[in-house]
This record gives structure tokens, sequence and C-alpha cells, in this order.
């Protein structure tokens, strides 16, 4: 990896020189590639700091958990509403709940759901990071011989490996809930009919691929947030640049590989 | 003893440091001074593994532990040897100051909750803070008790070279008094080998068993503080005075001593006066080492 990582860097340096925005974009990638490797290698380390681990998935996860209800509940609500628009006088309404459910558990779900964690926990991590450099607190670690890889990034990634999913398979379940309330009150359509469309065509098969999908996702926010956290420049304006990349690129990533893992699987 | 050999490195097309050579012997404090951006900072990022040189190499005790594509891990076999006070102390934000001066030691060494606590208890003491500051976190700390926490994580670890990177540049008159007594003591307390990396060149008197001045990449000066004092280098003067100005010798002697023309400034236009009069650089009579002598070319090239 460090030949690889040398030889791309070269072609990077090579560019540099003529000042190419290329050259740095090339570079950016791989930084992001070589912290994803060290990250990966270094995971099975976190078994020796537990405590680390579980107080990020406090701070990542379960904070997070208030936003992503909000916004799940209103996701299933929207889509029944839009469903519902888009449907009347084509299509019978006992389909509804067939619509929500494979909408929201394939895409919907897991998708906005990583992305409003993309936003919180992306720029929280850039900027937690970003501070600490600036603040030479990583230098500190280095020469404690603490390692930052090890005690910082590799707790996040395994907090976000771990919740992303579980706050996906929980606003799922609030998407639903917002879908049967908005079903409910202001369709047309009765309990059982929803239900028995929620049923119909159920595929247990796509609820384990939303799901899963989204540890990728995980990784993702966590390595983006610290990547740009890594690189970030001197002063204020740096970290704010730095918390305003992560969540752009964590989103773009998000939908690549969305597109790239429905690709493979299905 | 730690050598430094031919050190080079440089960031694109700028060198920043050239050749630098300099030996620090076992329990003495060195004070690396110069300007802002004259590769200080550089040098000292060098000597703790930070960063690594393009040219030359470092040496501790006949070990040579930094020198072109060393792999950073290879320096970790020595970074124990370090202790570290970064400028702002670069305390962990997220940690209380106990837990601050705990990490390493529950990380490196095998000691059980008690023992760290005890040591822990010793540092603090020893940079005079007590032990209920254990508690408190860094955000609720002045600067100098920043520093002296800082300084209490570094010494926890007991290494046997302590550096300083500007320990009482943001720091106020009394506090930074205080700082350099605490260096003093725990060199005595502690037999450590101090490196201060400062432009406070009044700290550097106070401490300093010997002082490296560093410009423009280069070791410059490499000496005692008399003997600095005594230096007819017309920088080593103007940075140790603290003037704006470098002194050259002037042709006319005289001009120091004739008298400024006050009406003729206050007849004529603006445009037409020359501020530029020549200041004669003030001696300290009372000390003999900072006199000049009478013939001296003061300060010319």
């Amino acid at each position: 990896m460090n030949t690889l990582r040398a030889g791309i860097e070269k072609i990077g340096r090579t560019g540099t020189a003529g000042s190419t925005w290329f050259a740095a974009f090339l570079r950016s990638v791989t930084d992001y590639c070589y912290l994803l490797f060290i990250t990966l290698k270094r995971l099975p380390q976190l078994i020796k700091n537990p405590d680390l681990t579980i107080a990020q998935m406090f701070s990542l996860g379960v904070e997070s958990a208030g936003l992503v209800s909000v916004i799940a509940f209103f996701l299933g609500s929207v889509t029944v509403t839009q469903a519902v628009y888009q449907m009347s006088g084509m299509i019978p309404m006992r389909y509804l709940g067939v619509l929500v459910s494979k909408s929201i558990i394939t895409e919907l779900g897991p998708v906005i759901t990583s992305m409003v964690f993309a936003g919180r926990v992306a720029t929280g991590i850039a900027a937690e990071i970003g501070s600490m450099k600036n603040s030479e607190q990583f230098d500190a670690m280095t020469v404690l011989n603490l390692d930052p890889i090890r005690y910082l990034i590799v707790p996040k990634t395994a907090a976000c490996i771990i919740m992303v999913p579980l706050c996906v398979v929980w606003a799922e379940f609030l998407a639903f809930l917002g879908a049967f309330i908005t079903a409910i009150l202001s369709v047309d359509t009765t309990i059982h009919t929803f239900l028995n469309g929620l049923r119909l065509f159920f595929n247990s098969y796509d609820l384990y691929y939303g799901i899963l999908k989204t540890t990728v996702f995980g990784a993702i926010v966590a390595i983006t947030g610290s990547h740009f956290g890594f690189n970030v420049k001197a002063g204020a304006q740096g970290v704010g640049d730095a918390t305003t990349k992560a969540v752009i690129t964590s989103v773009v990533l998000i939908l690549i590989f969305d597109f790239l893992i429905a690709l493979l699987v299905l | 003893m730690l050598k430094i050999e031919h050190l080079k490195k440089h960031f694109g097309k700028q060198i920043v440091l050239d050749d630098i050579n300099l030996t620090i012997n076992q329990g003495e404090i060195i004070c690396i001074i110069g300007q802002s951006g004259s590769g200080k900072t550089v040098l000292f990022r060098h000597i703790i593994g930070l960063i690594f040189p393009d040219g030359g190499r470092i040496i501790l005790d006949d070990k040579v532990i930094s020198y072109p594509g060393i792999k950073p891990a290879e320096f970790n076999q020595v970074r124990s040897r370090f202790g570290i006070l970064f400028q702002g102390a670069a305390l962990f934000d997220s940690m209380n100051v106990g837990e601050n001066l705990a990490f390493a030691l529950r990380e490196h060494t095998k000691m059980t909750d008690t023992e760290i606590q005890k040591l822990i208890g010793e540092s603090l003491e020893m940079v005079g803070l007590k032990e209920e500051f254990k508690l408190k976190m860094p955000a609720e700390l002045s600067g100098g008790m920043r520093s002296r926490v800082g300084l209490a994580r570094a010494i926890v670890m007991k290494p046997e070279f302590m550096l300083y990177d500007e320990p009482t540049s943001a720091l106020d008159p009394i506090m930074t008094d205080k700082i350099n007594d605490l260096i003093l003591s725990l060199r005595k307390r502690l037999g450590m080998t101090s490196i201060v990396v400062t432009h406070d060149i009044s700290s550097a008197y106070k401490i300093a068993d010997k002082i490296a001045m560093i410009h423009e990449g280069k070791i410059i000066f490499d000496g005692t503080p008399a003997e600095i004092r005594k230096s007819r280098n017309p920088y080593i003067q103007q940075f140790i005075r603290g003037q704006r100005k470098m002194h050259y010798a002037v042709e006319d002697e005289d001009a120091y001593a004739k008298p400024v023309d006050v009406t003729r400034l206050r007849k004529e236009p603006m445009a037409s006066r020359r501020f530029s009069i020549p200041q004669k650089p003030t001696v300290d009579t009372s000390d003999p080492e900072s006199e000049v002598p009478a013939d001296d070319t003061y300060g010319r090239q």
C-alpha cells in the first residue's frame, strides 16, 4: 500500500509543480484511500479500548437519534402524500403500502438517514479533528507514542459502522409509523388495506440489503470527516472549510456508493 | 548527548534548515533563539521526530535516531526518552487534567490505577499544582496553569530530554518568571537535559547554560549567555537588544551628539523633514559584559 501510495503521490507531485487542480484532487484521493486503509488495518485494535468506541457510539449515534427520528417520521408522511397524489385515479389504493414499503426499505430509509447522519456526524468529526490538529493535540499524542489513528479515527469509524445501520432500522420504523398515520388520517384507505399493502411483495432480502449497505455509508461518513479534519488549514476559516467539504463529500460518496452497490448486488 | 549533524530541510523550494550542527550535552539547558520564521520550530520538530530531515542526521547517545528516509515507526523506539511542552500546552480537550496525565501511563505501563494516581499527584506537585486540579477540564484553566499541566503531563513519563516550545510566549511577565523557575527546578530535581525554543531573550539569559541562535535556517551563534552578549554580529545585537533596525557604524560619529533642531522641524514643511535621526545604541554601564568597546566599529559588516 505504501509503495502504491508513494507512486500515486509521485504523480500528484508532478502535477503540483504545474499547480493543477487535478494534482491536488489526486493527492486528496490518495490520502483518503491511505487513511481508509490504515484505519481498516487498525480496526482490530479497538478491542483493547472498547470504552472509546462505546463513548463514540453514544456521542455520534445515540445523540443523532432525535434528528433522525423527526426526519424519518416526516419522510414516511411525505412518501404517502406523494404516492397518493401520483397514484390517484391510475393505481388502486391497495398498492399504496407496496409503494411505501419498497421505497422506504430499499432507498429512502437507508440513504436519507445516512445523509442526515453525514450532515451531523461528518461535520462534527471534521471540526473536532481539525481543531485538535490546529492546537497541536495530534502532535502531543504522537510524541506520547499514542497513535492518533488508533485512539481517534478507529473508534469513530467503528462507531459509525455500527450506529448507522441501527439508526436506519429506527428511522425505517418511524417512517412506517409516519406513513401509517398519514395514510389513515388523510387518505381514504383503511388500516387493513394499508397493512396488507405493506405485506404484499415484501421481500426480506430488500430489508437486509437496505440496512447492510449502510455499514459502507457509516465508514464513508467517519473516514470523510477524519480526512478533512486531518487536512485542515490553520484558523477558524480552515475548520469551517473542512466541515463544509466533509459534509458535501460524504453526501456525494454515499450516493455514488449507493449506485455502485446496487449495480453489484441487485 | 544529542548531536545534530548537517541537518537540512526544505518545504517546496524554500530551504528552512541549511546545514544545522549542534551538540547538546547531558543535563544542560540550551535555548534555541531566533526570529519568527527563522526555522527554530522546524528544528524542534525534527528533534522530537514529528518531521524528518532531507539531509543530515540526529544522533542520540551514538545511535542515529533521525535521517532522511527514516520510517516514523523507527523513531517510536526513542520517543519515550523525550518529553515535550507545546506552545499552547496541547492538552486533550475532551479529558480532564487527571485523564490527560494518565492517558500515556495507562497505555504504556502496567501500573495499577492507584500507582498512576499517586504519580499524577507527584507530577502536579512538582509543577506547583494541587491534586484537586485533576478534575478540572483544560477549558477551565488559565494560560499559566495549562502550561504547568502540560509540563506535568510531559514529566509523568520521566523523560531524559525535556523540550519546551516557546513556553512563555503567551504568558504575562510574572507567570513567565514562574515557568522559568519551574524549568530550572525540574532540571535540578530530575536531572533532565532541556531544550527550550524561545524568542524571549530575557528568559534565555535566566535559564540557559548555552544559547544557539538560528537565522534563515543556519546556526549563527552557539555559546554561553555571556558570549552572546559580547557578540559583534550586528544581527545578534539587534535581536538581543530588541531593536527594530540593525545599527551599523556611522561615518559621522558626531551625528549622535548633535541635538535635534526643533525650530527647524517646526518651520520646515512635513514632506522635507528627515525623521531617520540615528540613535546611538544604549549601553548598560552597570553590566561589563554588555559594554561596547570604545573603538568598536559597532555592528560594522
